[in-house]
């Protein structure tokens, strides 16, 4: 079905593209491009390092401790009547098989091994908590100043403002664009030269609220910052929560990257993935004179 | 069109070749040794952000854990230290020396007769739990200060007797003096008012308020003040801090 998708997204492309003049507008500015590739490298090791961290205690938790009888969320190795071991995924009181994929997976030598994520998710590949931290912790410096720099520049630049800050039309559009979406139908010609409301919707959760959120919840879980900031365990109630939300964020930031590079290939993969270099995009250039004049 | 092919499929190879380049460089020592720097820069945010002796949350008896977890070693293979567990650890010597004035001795009793602290706290391990209880013992502050610190000692040295890989090395941990005057950082004999069992490092184990479990070294057998730890072990300062982990354990 997803194949399906593509090719008929393909077609659309090749059949409109064919057809009309190529306009190329100056769409992102060289601190966007940087910032975003450090970013994407950043991001990458920090969720396969993380998934290492996660991988050392394959649990998750409410409140301010490990009730270990009662886990929101666990993978671990079980056998079944048969005396197969399983993986299980258990959320809540539902439990998954999972065998190959979460609990229970090949190890480096290729034989089966008790572990949450498989050894393809994680960084290091083999269970290694120490080197997982290290990636880990070092990364969330780049990860927090490029983002803090993301965000100044966003702000001094208007770059937030102006193309991610939602208008009123973008709002009153929103649920027609969300449909837009579902079916594939992506803007083009001069809409093609802003971000849609939903785009900037999902840009400005991400920015202003997962990603504070994944950081905070991080720092929660350090016993130092908490004796600092014991507010911050109020407000994520207790270290286990923090580290589950941390885990939530981390899984929301991975949902919003899968869905971000599947539009990214649907709505012409060269074109963004050109812009994102060397900043030019195009767009299909209308016949009106005022579409020139905009020329950059 | 080469350029796009080769530039498409560079991008979708990126998240497989960076996560199987950073594999690769996981092993070389020169990338443990930069990654681990960061903990430094860390350090000194947190005691920018942190005072000096900010107290961890403390909590009800209500919340002690119904199961506290036991890890590490649960029973030292160690046949002076069963020999001490079966006497009830009568024979058991804390000694306190290094740089200190007055090097001393201390027996459980001397220990268990000095004031006393009972602090419910939690204990963060680094694979990613926590379980809360009750600590008691005397702030290792008021140990130290029957020694007299000399004014060059920098760390705590805590040498146990709990053998590990097969042996050959024994546990050990240091922190440094900022730590050791915590009013958190006890040498406590009891939890959850029970004499210490030895599951959780009888007779007397490190408790700190503010960093992870494996700084919490269990079955103290001796400590010495010292000016660096980089003479000891592989000089990481601690046991797991020769395996990788960082020396400042404060996330």
């Amino acid at each position: 079905m997803m194949l399906h998708a593509v090719q008929s997204a393909r077609t659309l492309l090749r059949r409109t593209g064919c057809a009309d003049r190529k306009l190329f507008i100056y769409r992102h500015s060289l601190a966007v491009r940087v910032l975003h590739w450090v970013n994407f490298i950043t991001l990458t090791i920090m969720l396969a390092s993380g998934l290492q961290i996660f991988n050392a205690h394959p649990a998750l938790y409410w409140g301010a401790t490990s009730e270990f009888s009662r886990p929101l969320l666990s993978m671990h190795a079980m056998q079944d009547e048969q005396g197969r071991t399983r993986g299980v995924t258990t959320i809540g009181s539902h439990a998954f098989v999972t065998t190959g994929l979460f609990g229970w997976s090949r190890g480096g030598d290729g034989s089966l091994t008790e572990r949450g994520f498989p050894r393809w998710a994680t960084l290091p590949s083999d269970a290694w908590l120490a080197m997982g931290r290290l990636w880990h912790l070092f990364f969330a410096w780049i990860l927090v100043v490029n983002g803090a720099l993301y965000v100044l520049s966003g702000f001094s630049s208007g770059h937030l403002r102006r193309d991610l800050w939602l208008t009123r039309t973008d709002w009153q559009h929103l649920g027609r664009t969300f449909l837009d979406h579902l079916r594939l139908r992506f803007p083009k010609g001069e809409d093609a030269r802003r971000y849609n409301g939903l785009q900037k919707l999902a840009y400005l959760i991400v920015i202003f609220v997962v990603g504070p959120l994944i950081v905070l919840t991080g720092l929660t879980m350090s016993p130092t910052l908490d004796a600092g900031f014991p507010w911050v365990l109020w407000l994520f109630h207790g270290r286990q929560s923090a580290r589950t939300i941390h885990f939530l964020c981390a899984m929301t930031l991975l949902a919003f990257v899968m869905v971000h590079i599947a539009m990214v290939i649907l709505s012409g993969l060269w074109n963004n993935v050109r812009s994102m270099i060397s900043g030019r995009y195009a767009i299909e250039a209308t016949p009106s004179p005022a579409a020139e004049s905009h020329r950059e | 069109m080469r350029r796009r092919r080769l530039i498409l499929g560079l991008g979708a190879g990126t998240g497989t070749l960076l996560l199987g380049g950073c594999d690769r460089l996981s092993t070389l020592p020169r990338t443990q040794s930069v990654l681990g720097s960061a903990q430094w820069l860390t350090r000194a945010a947190q005691r920018a952000l942190v005072s000096r002796d900010a107290l961890a949350p403390e909590f009800t008896r209500a919340q002690i854990a119904p199961v506290f977890r036991a890890n590490g070693t649960t029973d030292p293979d160690n046949p002076e230290y069963r020999a001490l567990a079966r006497n009830g650890f009568r024979g058991w010597r804390l000694r306190v020396d290094g740089l200190v004035e007055s090097p001393k001795e201390f027996s459980l009793d001397d220990i268990r007769s000095m004031p006393a602290q009972t602090q419910i706290t939690r204990h963060d391990c680094v694979e990613g739990w926590s379980c809360i209880g009750e600590w008691t013992g005397p702030l290792l502050s008021d140990v130290l200060a029957r020694v007299v610190p000399k004014p060059q000692a920098q760390y705590a040295m805590f040498f146990c007797a709990d053998p590990m890989d097969s042996g050959s090395d024994y546990y050990y941990e240091s922190i440094d003096l900022r730590t050791a005057a915590h009013p958190q950082t006890l040498l406590a004999y009891a939890l959850n008012g029970e004499t210490l069992p030895i599951a959780y490092g009888a007779p007397v184990r490190l408790r700190l308020g503010r960093q992870l479990g494996y700084k919490m070294a269990k079955y103290v057998m001796r400590i010495e003040l010292v000016a660096s730890y980089r003479a000891f072990g592989q000089g990481g300062g601690g046991y797991w801090e020769d395996q990788g982990y960082a020396w400042y354990a404060g996330i």
